[in-house]
């Protein structure tokens, strides 16, 4: 087994299609998480195979569109500093900031380089020593221990010229937000499942609990996502509420303990803001005092105004589920990949690229103009 | 952002003075290294899901096959529940 292509069969796809014909018989909203599932659903043409009453919403699972305007403009000052290599995750580099992208701060000098891990900024900063590197940490509780251990290997080789600019978000907050807005209307879960891979599944049950919501902790293969929409939907025909695991094969219900322990070190959980979200309360890591060197944000000061959003864009409501990528005006028309008007139209991740890339929703606005 | 790729540990090396515990692991036709400071019983031949440069959860090949099974589960539990009401009837 390759753990892949066996999860891409398109004869099993076109079996559960009709399983979930004969399952369906009111309309369910079901809400997938992660932006990775989104990306999936929406590439592999799910949407399309689902039957009529039930309809997927896509959720705040993309950390690069989360991560607030005022951060990015932090990142692009630092790179743009002389004595910074600024390296980050080839997501972020497109991301409008209010004066420019990363990218853009590239094509005017600034060393910004694209990494596949963070544990590669260590190696840079230890080959550059008259230089000051920043890892740009953007992630979810999957990428938290990466960029961990990135802090780790740099106090082992006692680098003092790797910090890291950290943005990281939490998923189990996010969803509880997501649930609680009066606008929302979600009926079940599919839970990412990379981030039940470190933090373990028990996180889920108070939602469950609290909100009477079936969450399915669900893969990223189009099998996966579809047996995660089969079994949140035949909870909700029965009735029920239940935390179940789609993604055994990967996804230990206590999660990578190993992982956990190192997230621990270096971070604690604070409140966060999430871009065209708001601050959520404890939904964030930050990095702790004891390691406040590796802190970029302490370590260089960086005291940048906030700026404001680019008022057409809804990213907010897309993100929360609310609005659909084509309900926006601007959507495929001054806002495209590449001229992106807010992150979910830039990240691999984003709702607003995906729509734009693989749905047929873009050929629909192609049709009109 | 949170991709994860199945990959398969090709050999498992100590690098940096001995202190940390690296894989080559397989992706189809690429070789990439990866830390296994989360997974420090992952053994050579053992599929391992990579994110970032870390491998991050060793893959239950049981737990894989049961994903399989489950639609044939489905359709017997549809079948039984068939028969008992014909059966009822």
């Amino acid at each position: 087994m390759k753990y892949l292509s066996e999860f891409r069969d398109p004869e099993l796809v076109l079996k559960y299609r009709e399983k979930l014909d004969e399952l369906v018989t009111k309309e369910w909203t079901l809400m997938e998480v992660c932006g990775g599932q989104t990306h999936s659903l929406v590439k592999n043409g799910l949407l399309e195979l689902l039957p009529d009453k039930v309809q997927m919403i896509h959720g705040p699972g993309c950390p690069v569109c989360v991560t607030p305007l005022n951060l990015i403009d932090k990142a692009v000052h630092l790179a743009m500093d002389e004595e910074v290599i600024l390296c980050s995750f080839g997501d972020m580099l497109r991301v409008p900031g209010s004066k420019m992208s990363l990218l853009e701060a590239k094509s005017r000098g600034a060393d910004v380089r694209i990494l596949y891990s963070p544990l590669e900024a260590v190696q840079i900063a230890k080959k550059n020593p008259q230089k000051e590197v920043v890892f740009f940490a953007v992630g979810f509780e999957t990428t938290a221990p990466a960029n961990a251990l990135s802090v780790v290997h740099a106090e082992r080789e006692k680098l003092n010229n790797y910090s890291i600019l950290a943005s990281h978000v939490l998923v189990p907050p996010a969803m509880e937000a997501v649930v609680n807005d009066p606008l929302a209307k979600i009926d079940g879960f599919l839970a990412a499942g990379h981030v039940c891979t470190i933090m373990g599944i028990h996180q889920y049950f108070p939602l469950v609990e609290n909100h009477r919501l079936p969450i399915i902790v669900t893969g990223f293969e189009p099998i996966d996502l579809l047996q995660g929409i089969y079994m949140c939907l035949k909870q909700l025909e029965a009735g029920e509420a239940k935390l179940e695991n789609q993604y055994a094969r990967v996804v230990q219900p206590e999660g990578n303990p190993e992982a956990v322990k190192v997230i621990e070190r270096i971070f604690e959980i604070s409140d966060r803001e999430w871009r065209g979200i708001g601050v959520i309360p404890n939904s964030g890591y930050v990095i702790r005092e004891e390691y406040k060197a590796f802190d970029a944000d302490r370590k260089f000061k960086i005291r940048i105004e906030k700026a404001e959003e680019n008022k057409s864009c809804i990213a907010g409501q897309v993100l929360k589920g609310i609005k659909k990528p084509h309900d926006c005006p601007e959507f495929g028309k001054n806002c495209t990949p590449q001229n992106p008007l807010g992150a979910p139209m830039v990240s691999s991740e984003g709702a607003c690229a995906a729509y734009y890339h693989f749905s047929k929703a873009m050929g629909d606005i192609e049709a009109q103009v | 952002m949170c991709l994860a790729i199945p990959g398969k540990i090709q050999s498992i090396e100590k690098k940096f003075d001995g202190l940390v515990k690296m894989a080559k692991v397989q992706f189809g036709g690429i070789i990439k290294e990866a830390s296994l400071e989360m997974l420090p019983h992952a053994k050579e031949g053992d599929y391992v899901l990579v994110h970032v440069g870390v491998a991050i959860s060793k893959i239950d090949e049981e737990e894989a096959l049961k994903t399989f099974e489950y639609l044939e589960e489905i359709g017997e539990i549809d079948e039984l529940v068939e028969r008992s009401q014909i059966e009822k009837h």
